[in-house]
């Protein structure tokens, strides 16, 4: 277990210093998202399954989805080919691809031991974390929506196009 | 937690942690800065999380759940802002935004 928590953040480490400091936005969100991956084993290593499966849905899934579209808006013209040529090159997506290579066997592993992680005595269930969040934490969860909300409204208003409207 | 460490855990948040603002420090991209804080903010759930399991309760996977609840939301206005930057400025550069100060 020990060993499959070193390779993990080992990938982990490496994937983010190679996102901070990649030139081409794309390529460093790849990176990212192997990361979150890796970072996601070491949830359900220490036995979070529900938090891991969210981070792979909701972190890797939808916000770096999000980052994908804006660097892809950004990007509207003829250069865009171009460089879209450029990005299919094997030296782009071997790292990533090597990198997921290696969390992808530790997957492989740690379902083929047949005892997984989360039947560990520290393991926290999915239903025990719903009830400490609708419970103690009512509060918390009542606010996050206003915070979602919040950002929904400021998300629309500064993305708006129009330049005559008063700001 | 089985044979886990949780000061070795800790220890990769942290390291996670630094990387994520070295990156916002030294890069000048928009997107960029937006990613480190990223790394930052699962950095901060990393540590988290490896608390909760360390104690055998929910209570750190709740907080990683407001952390993305808030991550979320902050790159939503991030990204808007990120669109505004290039609309008016065509560069994604931070510095270009820095009119302000003078």
């Amino acid at each position: 277990m020990t060993v499959l928590f070193y390779v993990a953040a080992t990938v982990a480490v490496f994937a983010t210093a190679m996102t901070i400091s990649r030139l081409n936005a794309i390529h460093a969100l790849l990176y990212f998202i192997v990361s979150l991956f890796a970072v996601a084993m070491i949830f359900f290593l220490l036995g979070a399954p529900f938090i891991a499966a969210l981070e792979v849905i909701v972190y890797a899934g939808a916000i770096m989805v999000l980052f994908v579209f804006v660097v892809m808006l950004l990007n509207l013209g003829r250069e865009a080919e171009e460089q879209e040529r450029h990005w299919l090159q094997p030296g782009a997506w071997l790292g990533p691809v090597a990198l997921a290579a290696v969390l992808l066997l530790e997957l492989g592993y740690v379902l083929a031991q047949g005892s997984g992680a989360p039947a560990t005595a520290g393991a926290v269930s999915p239903r025990e974390v719903g009830r400490v969040l609708l419970g103690p934490y009512l509060l918390g969860v009542e606010l996050a929506s206003m915070l979602l909300l919040a950002g929904l409204v400021g998300a629309y208003h500064l993305g708006r196009r129009d330049k005559d409207a008063a700001r | 937690m089985t044979g886990i460490q949780l000061e070795q855990v800790l220890v990769l948040a942290a390291v996670l942690f630094v990387l994520g603002m070295k990156g916002l420090l030294v890069r000048r991209n928009v997107l960029f800065m937006l990613i480190s804080i990223e790394i930052m903010l699962n950095a901060a759930g990393l540590a988290f999380v490896a608390a909760g399991a360390r104690w055998g309760q929910a209570d750190g996977q709740v907080f990683f759940l407001f952390i993305l609840t808030m991550a979320a939301a902050e790159v939503s206005v991030g990204l808007a802002l990120v669109l505004q930057l290039h609309q008016q400025f065509k560069t994604l550069d931070a510095d270009a935004a820095a009119e302000l100060r003078d």
